[in-house]
């Protein structure tokens, strides 16, 4: 074996000098791998295949072990870096920067993954090493076919897309539009506002809702660099980051936004009256023409076309609106249809909101079948001063007060049968709706929870009020709600509650006039393919994820798109507020760089090979791909292209490259996994 | 004195020698500025004849047919020594062809499927042996190798020309060429050189109108109503593997509606013709479920015999690998 790695160079003509690093990584991956044996196999067995040097250390990533790597590519003339350590996910840029500082092209380090791919995921000590042996000899087999690439520099468009009109988004967006760059709020209601616009008081200061988040609703409204698109669905995005192109859907309102000025006489006209489901929870009415709320930001109407009389009975009917309109043109337009319009953005803010669980899915606690059983939301619009009872706690004949409520946390979370998480803010909402039950009616209240979460700033202490205000408290998760006596002593014509209660370890039935059902909080219905849209995933659970749940819940994987408020998980007003702010300072931060570098991985057509067959044009899902009909050719635009791979594998006449995968590369790689590099006598045992 | 050419075939069919008389008065320019100095389907020779001329002693050799047997061996290695330019001629001694497909089983059960088949008529279940006792003596046959090999896996190959046959409009001009160079007015092209073939696919070739690919089905022709005559076959759900196909034979088959079935073999980048015409596939089907998709791919009833009809035996399979392995007869 002396003499035979020194002619292999030669045959191959190969003069690269690599330098070899494995790293210990604590015991992350020296508790499984033995780091010496890979680095001698490194160091001596692949002399042959231009390895200079191999050395092992604690930690590679630290300042130290950076500064050896450019100590070495300075003193030994290394011209390829292979660093044996975690995925190239989390640490390739700390490397290439190191071999960029030392004057080597960053594209000529080589990251091979030992720890995710071996170390973490293997428990046989010898197999685990051997199998480090491997992928360290492919990626020396890569690095040898490496060449040097440049980063593209592209400029960043200062418009940003917050996506999501609630708190979250409304908050991201007013703070880039304050700091003077255009903002798109698209938001899928008739107004922004969201969730939180529904509510009537906030824990745990008891803020009024409509006081705190109305003035962020008309500052959006009137902001000069802040422009809404409501009644409007983000459809398509194309593009990257910096470089965004979003198609967006305008629904017709039948109500020109330029001409109406939000007088309203059209909606007291408007003689159908029907059940508002979504504002207000389906106690309240709306009419066909109508504004969700008062204070509805833009304070436009809109037209319900499945319930205006006009389109259902034919044209001709009704007309009320239109006749009644002041304004000169007229505001109604009957035959207004959808729009898309193009936005070109550098940024997007994804802050699309939650579902609330549906509470009919748990059929023991009666919602939709007992009348008195009530959601959460449904207690926040009678709570609420300008809801459907003007503030009156009611049961659902809407005139009797409530002497007792039972109100029960956890409905549709941390239940195995429905979602396994804590939606964050139920304990806290159920505390205040008890409060404001035992405020406004002074009825005995009784909450049912399984523990009670009271973390984050004045929260605990919002309980201790609560206790002190003589809300009952039973520990025990609630196994029916039942309108049926059982037995002499209980009375008909109320709700009884069946409970164990575990801290005195019995089962109790507790008669109630009312039950409140603390319903928890979901990805929204379509965020899967809202997720696709914006090329983003959803977890388990089906919320978007973040790049990092501990480092950055902000970013995604997809460069350029960020996330704020329950779109990313549960959470409160103050956390979606935060997270909103924080999404904010990221995209201003891209917007202070102006200019983004780009991995220069890209993939291209030689135009010579390529036959026109046109299978690689659907495939590209960031459209960088076009055909030239009249050359027969089609083409990449390299600065759509994110350098995915899709259409070189695609590509049956092989004229597609990617830089950094190149044929050579990847084949090289082979071999050196499957040690076909290496003379038989030198192949590992 | 007139250089000397010659031709020989090995594992093949004998198209490869027709595709080279049908270049009609051409054959003439041929014998006009070459000595014939062995070609077996031609005219009359004996290997005693060929190992008596000197090594180097033939200017070109045209070599068609794959390595099969010690013989194919034999007769490659002694005309690359005598040859100094040797041709990979036609499909069989570039990539295997449908000789190549063998290399899908073993040389028993090969034999076994030829001699003892429900095809054959062998009542004395006679097998081939390499020595039969005959009154006369005994007579031998070329052992049979374990698998088919291209003639660059055996010997140094000095330019490819692929086809299945060659076309004989390729064929002229590389008979144009030769005759250049031996006159003085023309160079070689570089060693290793693809000859007599395009440098992209049969579809830049196809005048079939094409569109972006939305693979729905694939059906075998006979499942088709009649074509649509001027759009891609892809497109109206035939196997055409002309994307993935070496250009050169002006797209004779899509051209009248018959899809191109990847004789002309790997395109210029591509490593493996089977491969590159799979991953196409699979990246044009426009189904997302696992039952729509496989419902799709169930129109390929035989997918080597598809994908690799010509090229298996050159490819990364095993069956390739194999061949490329195989280094000496058994």
């Amino acid at each position: 074996m002396t003499d035979q790695p020194q002619q292999h160079q030669q045959e191959q003509g190969q003069e690269e000098r690599i330098g070899v690093y494995v790293c210990h990584c604590g015991t992350n991956i020296a508790g499984v791998i033995d780091v010496g044996s890979v680095r001698d196999f490194a160091g001596e067995g692949l002399k042959g295949r231009g390895v200079v040097l191999s050395r092992d250390y604690t930690f590679m990533c630290s300042t130290t072990g950076q500064e050896l790597i450019q100590k070495d590519i300075a003193e030994h003339g290394l011209t390829r870096v292979v660093v044996a350590a975690c995925s190239p996910h989390l640490h390739e840029g700390t490397f290439r920067t190191a071999c960029d500082r030392a004057g080597l092209n960053p594209y000529l380090c080589e990251l091979a993954s030992i720890r995710e791919h071996v170390a973490w995921v293997h428990t046989d000590h010898d197999a685990a090493t051997t199998k480090a042996k491997a992928i360290v000899s492919g990626a020396i087999e890569r690095a040898r076919h490496s060449v040097p690439l440049e980063a593209i520099h592209v400029p960043v468009d200062a418009a940003t897309l917050v996506v999501g009109g609630g708190i979250a988004g409304l908050q991201a967006a007013l703070e880039i539009a304050d700091a003077g760059h255009e903002v798109y709020l698209v938001e899928r209601e008739p107004s922004v506002g969201g969730h939180m616009a529904q509510f009537d008081k906030t824990f745990p200061t008891l803020d009024c809702a409509a006081c705190i988040l109305t003035p962020k609703m008309a500052a959006a409204g009137s902001h000069p660099h802040l422009h809404l698109h409501t009644w409007s669905e983000v459809e398509k995005v194309e593009g990257f980051v910096g470089n965004f192109t979003v198609t967006v859907r305008r629904k017709p309102r039948y109500v020109l936004e330029d001409v109406c000025t939000g007088c309203g006489i059209c909606i007291e006209k408007c003689p159908v009256v029907v059940v508002d489901d979504a504002y207000e929870a389906g106690i309240g009415y709306r009419k066909a023409i109508y504004m969700p709320f008062p204070q509805a930001v833009p304070k436009l109407p809109v037209l319900d076309p499945d319930t205006c009389t006009y389109y259902l009975k034919g044209k001709g009917s009704c007309r009320a609106c239109e006749k009644f309109c002041p304004t000169e043109p007229n505001s109604i337009d009957f035959n207004q249809t959808e729009q898309r319009i193009n936005l070109r953005v550098g940024n997007i803010v994804l802050a699309t909101g939650f579902d609330l669980f549906d509470a009919r899915r748990i059929p023991q606690y009666g919602y939709g079948r007992l009348p008195n059983v009530f959601t959460n939301l449904e207690l926040e619009r009678m709570c609420n001063a300008s809801g459907p009872t003007g503030g009156a706690i009611t049961l659902r004949d809407g005139r009797t007060a409530p002497k007792s409520v039972g109100i029960i946390h956890c409905v549709g979370s941390r239940d195995r049968n429905y979602n396994n998480y804590c939606s964050a803010i139920c304990c806290m909402q159920s505390l205040k709706l008890a409060h404001l039950v035992r405020e406004r009616t002074g009825a005995e209240v009784h909450n049912f929870y399984i523990d009670l979460r009271t973390a984050f700033k004045d929260y605990d202490e919002f309980y201790q009020r609560v206790l002190d205000e003589g809300v009952h408290f039973v520990r025990g998760k609630v196994a029916e709600v039942s309108e049926v006596p059982r037995g002499p002593d209980e009375a008909e014509g109320k709700l009884y509650v069946q409970v164990e209660d575990t801290l005195i370890g019995m089962q109790r039935r507790i008669p109630v006039d009312m039950v409140v059902l603390s319903a928890g909080i979901e990805p929204r219905h379509d965020a899967k393919q809202v997720g696709q849209t914006f090329g983003i995933a959803c977890s388990a659970n089906g919320w978007f994820i973040e790049k990092h749940a501990k480092l950055d819940p902000i970013s995604t994987m997809t460069e350029g798109v960020f996330l704020a408020g329950c779109a990313q998980g549960p959470k409160d007003i103050p956390a979606s507020v935060s997270q909103g702010a924080a999404a904010a300072a990221r995209v201003l931060m891209r917007i202070r760089q102006g200019e983004l570098a780009l991995e220069p991985v890209r993939a291209s057509i030689d135009a010579e090979r390529c036959s026109g067959c046109r299978i690689c044009n659907a495939l590209c899902p960031f459209n960088a791909i076009s055909y030239d009909a009249a050359g027969g050719v089609s083409a990449i635009n390299s600065a759509l292209c994110q350098g995915c791979g899709t259409c070189v594998a695609a590509c049956p006449a092989g004229a597609i490259a990617g830089s950094g995968f190149s044929n050579e590369q990847v084949l090289a790689q082979i071999e050196g996994l499957l040690l076909t590099n290496l003379e038989p006598a030198e192949a590992l045992t | 004195m007139k250089p000397k050419f010659a031709m020989y075939w090995a594992a093949s069919c004998g198209g490869c020698e027709i595709a080279v008389l049908n270049i009609d008065a051409k054959i003439l320019d041929l014998d006009a500025n070459f000595d014939v100095a062995f070609w077996p389907a031609a005219m009359d020779a004996k290997y005693k004849d060929l190992d008596a001329m000197a090594d180097g002693s033939i200017l070109v050799t045209l070599f068609n047919g794959s390595i099969r047997t010690a013989e194919n061996e034999h007769l490659a290695k002694t005309l690359r020594r005598k040859s100094k330019i040797l041709v990979a001629f036609g499909s069989c001694a570039n990539e295997g062809c449908i000789p190549g497909l063998a290399n899908l089983s073993s040389r028993e059960s090969m034999l076994e499927t030829a001699y003892g088949g429900p095809s054959t008529e062998n009542p004395a279940q006679l097998r081939p042996q390499p020595t039969s006792q005959v009154p006369e003596g005994a007579l031998t046959l070329p052992p049979v190798q374990p698998v088919v090999r291209t003639l660059d896996q055996v010997v140094e190959v000095d330019y490819h020309m692929p086809g299945c046959p060659p076309e004989s409009h390729q064929i002229a001009a590389v008979v144009d060429l030769l005759v250049q160079v031996v006159q003085g007015r023309a160079e070689l092209p570089p060693k290793g050189s693809v000859i007599g073939a395009g440098e992209s696919t049969v579809c830049d070739e196809c005048p079939r109108e094409r569109n972006v690919k939305h693979l729905t089905q694939l059906r075998r022709i006979q499942e088709l109503g009649p074509l649509d005559t001027t759009l891609c076959l892809l497109e109206q759900g035939l196997m055409c593997t002309g994307p993935a196909t070496r250009s050169g034979c002006d797209a004779r088959c899509p051209r009248v509606g018959a899809p191109c079935i990847g004789c002309y073999g790997v395109a210029p980048e591509a490593l493996d013709q089977g491969a590159r015409m799979m991953t196409a596939i699979a990246s044009a089907i426009d189904a997302k479920e696992p039952e729509a998709i496989d419902g799709i791919l169930d129109g390929i009833p035989d997918p080597a015999g598809t994908f690799y009809k010509f090229s298996l035996a050159h490819s990364l399979l095993r069956g390739g690998r194999a061949a490329h392995r195989e280094t000496e007869t058994p």
